[in-house]
């Protein structure tokens, strides 16, 4: 095992393994705290940091911080590596790939290129040594679309998942939420609801009533009832209307296996989706969400900090080519993220590691009402997430979400980063929009009147 | 002065009936109207309130002493709300203290131990606490289930019951404690009940029954249900994910 050590003033810091160094060079989270692998001191954490930036990146090919034989994300992470791509930085250290990423050299075409011969781990240890600047700036370089019925990440443009959730699945309460949506200009990246009950029945109603809505008015987007992946993969062969697989997903097996779910399963419901070819302008058919500190709450993590756990739930989401995927960040609790300071560093964090390994980005910007963060912390972070080209957002009405009880974006919140930064919708919901009065060609909000067609939706 | 008027609500108002959801609430430019997001500031508020509340013990005592039970006080590992939030572990473990106190106890063995924990909202335990406990208690009684003293717990997570169930020598061990404030409801409380409550159970051993309020499920609903659930673990000596999984009737309200 390699030592990893420093001397500050006289004192030696010694880090016995890639993990323990990678735990004691996060940013402070309550969460790495809870989990035991955090720094005891201010000076222990930069001293891990300065130990980190001299680690070349070759190491993180030799030195497996959950061990291949035990663990099947290591082993899709150690065989599925590029070293081709790779070898454009294989002679960097941590803190020398930083300042490379930041070069005005190291351009989008570069960064597209590079994405398959980076792990999650070298990306999770050089996300530790950067700013929220550095996180921002190196993330609005990059570039990921994806297509179904229309095209999510373009520069430019910026999407929400409209989420209609209600606490009984109510058809005409979902509809309700979803024709306020859609005259808000939500629902580019996708209609997608979190039902309240995981039956099979309830569940292909909802995903009806979605595809109803959308083929009513030939809207260009994709729908999704976000159930567990065996729910939707038995729907799927019974002939319910899917155009999206979700799944919550982790970076350990063990934790993955607490979801219900392992790479097998994943692959075989991948595979029964695309086999059903709705897409109309391309064929990403998954949706993930993922969130710091999931592997620790299924106690699943290993000894690894959460941010690290976090992308290598990256590894797997990237196995499967998906249009979107969302880093649910607020959601897990204080224990994991206490307060908008560090709720608003994991979304940065997130967002940046997953573009960086070529992922469709999106964040659930949001919090729950025991953690210290309010709707001025979602602004902030909001804003944040915009400048640094995010893919999407949630769209929920009034930013309450009154099935999952925590509090998101609004319709408004999407409305206002798209002024305030110049962005579009997908060009293809741009359109759509246009042609049904909700906004006109400068993307300007119109009155909507009483007869407007969508206010006549049938259930 | 002049307040903000919301464009163009009307047309979507009609869609309000069908959900509880904050849709057709205007807009002033692209943003949310003043008196709207003012409502959402005081439903915020309200529910940081209640996760800052804490128990009131001697009024808690003064109203439990109805049903001539012995009433306990103990307290969790946690210092404080803010190590409450960051530390469930310590929330889950019972003081040295309250440890003590149990074990002092010459407690002779029961069949039910009622235990009240603040968890997320003393709120939702002052407020629903006699109401449920009001409906809950004669059903028991009039089945001859053997009631344990009732332990009031502050700063406790819903595992605590199983050290205090185990403690108490009780067959099942019922844990009435505050659930995570919601921004339209900082009151709910949660029942879960535990067969063979010991220290290091996890939450699949585990029934819950929830959103017990005035306002959600109500008290006499709630106190059914529980008492059903309570009949059937000592039916099947079980309870958790296989006691929910075999029976329809849970979910109907």
């Amino acid at each position: 095992m390699s030592a990893f050590k420093t001397t500050i003033r006289h004192k030696v810091y010694k880090f016995q393994d890639l993990k323990t160094l990678l735990g004691k060079a996060s940013p402070y989270r309550s969460g790495d705290e809870l989990a035991g692998v955090c720094a005891h001191s201010y000076e222990e954490r930069v001293a891990a940091q300065i130990t980190l930036a001299d680690v070349p990146l070759k190491t993180f090919l030799n030195e497996a911080i959950i061990p291949y034989e035990d663990d099947e994300v290591t082993r899709l992470i150690v065989n599925s590596h590029d070293i081709n791509a790779f070898s454009l930085i294989s002679h960097l250290t941590v803190g020398e790939l930083r300042d490379w990423l930041l070069s005005d050299d190291t351009d989008t075409q570069t960064l597209t290129n590079l994405a398959s011969g980076l792990t999650p781990e070298m990306v999770a240890a050089v996300s530790k040594l950067m700013r929220n600047q550095d996180l921002i700036a190196i993330a609005k370089k990059c570039e990921v679309v994806t297509r179904f019925r229309n095209t999510i990440g373009l520069k430019g443009h910026f999407s929400t998942r409209l989420q209609p959730n209600h606490p009984t699945d109510d058809p005409r309460g979902v509809a309700a939420s979803i024709i306020d949506g859609l005259l808000f200009g939500s629902g580019d990246a996708t209609i997608g609801i979190n039902p309240a009950t995981d039956s099979p029945a309830a569940v292909s109603k909802l995903l009806t009533l979605m595809d109803n809505i959308r083929y009513q008015f030939e809207i260009p987007t994709q729908t999704c009832v976000l159930s567990h992946i065996t729910t939707t993969l038995q729907l799927i062969n019974e002939g319910a209307p899917v155009d999206l697989c979700f799944q919550s997903i982790a970076g350990t097996e063990k934790a993955n296996t607490s979801f219900g779910i392992n790479l097998n399963l994943i692959e075989e419901a991948y595979q029964a989706t695309l086999s059903l070819n709705r897409g109309t302008v391309g064929n990403n058919v998954m949706y993930f969400e993922t969130g710091q500190g999931s592997a620790l709450s299924a106690n699943a993590n290993f000894g690894v900090d959460q941010q690290t756990c976090e992308v290598r739930a990256y590894a797997v989401a990237r196995k499967f080519k998906p249009l979107l995927v969302n880093t649910v960040v607020g959601f897990i609790g204080p224990e994991y993220l206490y307060d908008g300071k560090q709720i608003i560093r994991a979304a940065l964090e997130d967002h940046f590691c997953g573009k960086l390994l070529g992922l469709p980005m999106g964040c659930d910007v949001c919090y729950t009402n025991h953690a210290e963060a309010d709707q001025d912390d979602m602004d902030n972070l909001l804003t944040l997430l915009g400048v640094a080209g995010c893919n999407f957002v949630m769209g929920i009405p009034g930013a309450d979400d009154i099935m999952l009880n925590y509090q998101s974006t609004s319709f408004h919140d999407a409305l206002y980063l798209r002024k305030v930064l110049g962005l579009k919708p997908a060009p293809e919901f741009e359109q759509w929009l246009i042609k049904q009065g909700i906004t006109d060609d400068r993307g300007n909000m119109l009155s909507i009147s009483p007869t407007h067609g969508l206010l006549g939706t049938v259930i | 002065m002049k307040r903000n008027i919301p464009q163009e609500i009307e047309p979507l108002k009609a869609l309000q009936e069908f959900t509880s959801a904050r849709i057709a609430i205007g807009r002033v430019g692209t943003s949310i109207p003043l008196k709207q997001s003012l409502d959402f500031k005081l439903a915020h508020a309200h529910a940081r309130d209640a996760v800052y509340s804490v128990l009131n013990i001697d009024h808690l005592r003064e109203s439990l002493t109805r049903f001539e039970l012995p009433v306990l006080h103990l307290h969790s590992q946690v210092a404080d709300r803010r190590q409450y939030l960051q530390r469930p572990d310590l929330g889950r473990r019972l003081n040295q203290d309250s440890l003590d106190q149990l074990r002092d106890l010459t407690t002779v063995s029961s069949d039910i131990a009622i235990i009240v924990a603040d968890g997320l909202s003393a709120t939702a335990i002052t407020e629903n606490t006699l109401g449920l406990l009001k409906e809950l208690i004669p059903l028991l009684t009039t089945s001859n289930y053997k009631l344990a003293p009732i332990t009031l717990v502050e700063q406790g997570r819903v595992a605590i019951g199983d050290d205090i169930g185990y403690g108490l020598k009780a067959k099942l061990s019922l844990v009435l404690i505050g659930e995570r404030p919601g921004l339209s409801s900082a009151d709910s409380l949660g029942v879960y009940l535990t067969y063979k409550p010991k220290p290091g159970l996890t939450d699949e051993m585990r029934n819950c029954v929830s959103n017990i309020r005035p306002k959600g499920l109500t008290y006499k609903k709630a106190a059914k249900k529980i008492f059903y659930l309570i009949n059937e673990a000592f039916i099947r000596k079980l309870s958790g994910v296989e006691l929910k999984d075999n029976d329809g009737l849970l979910d109907a309200h």
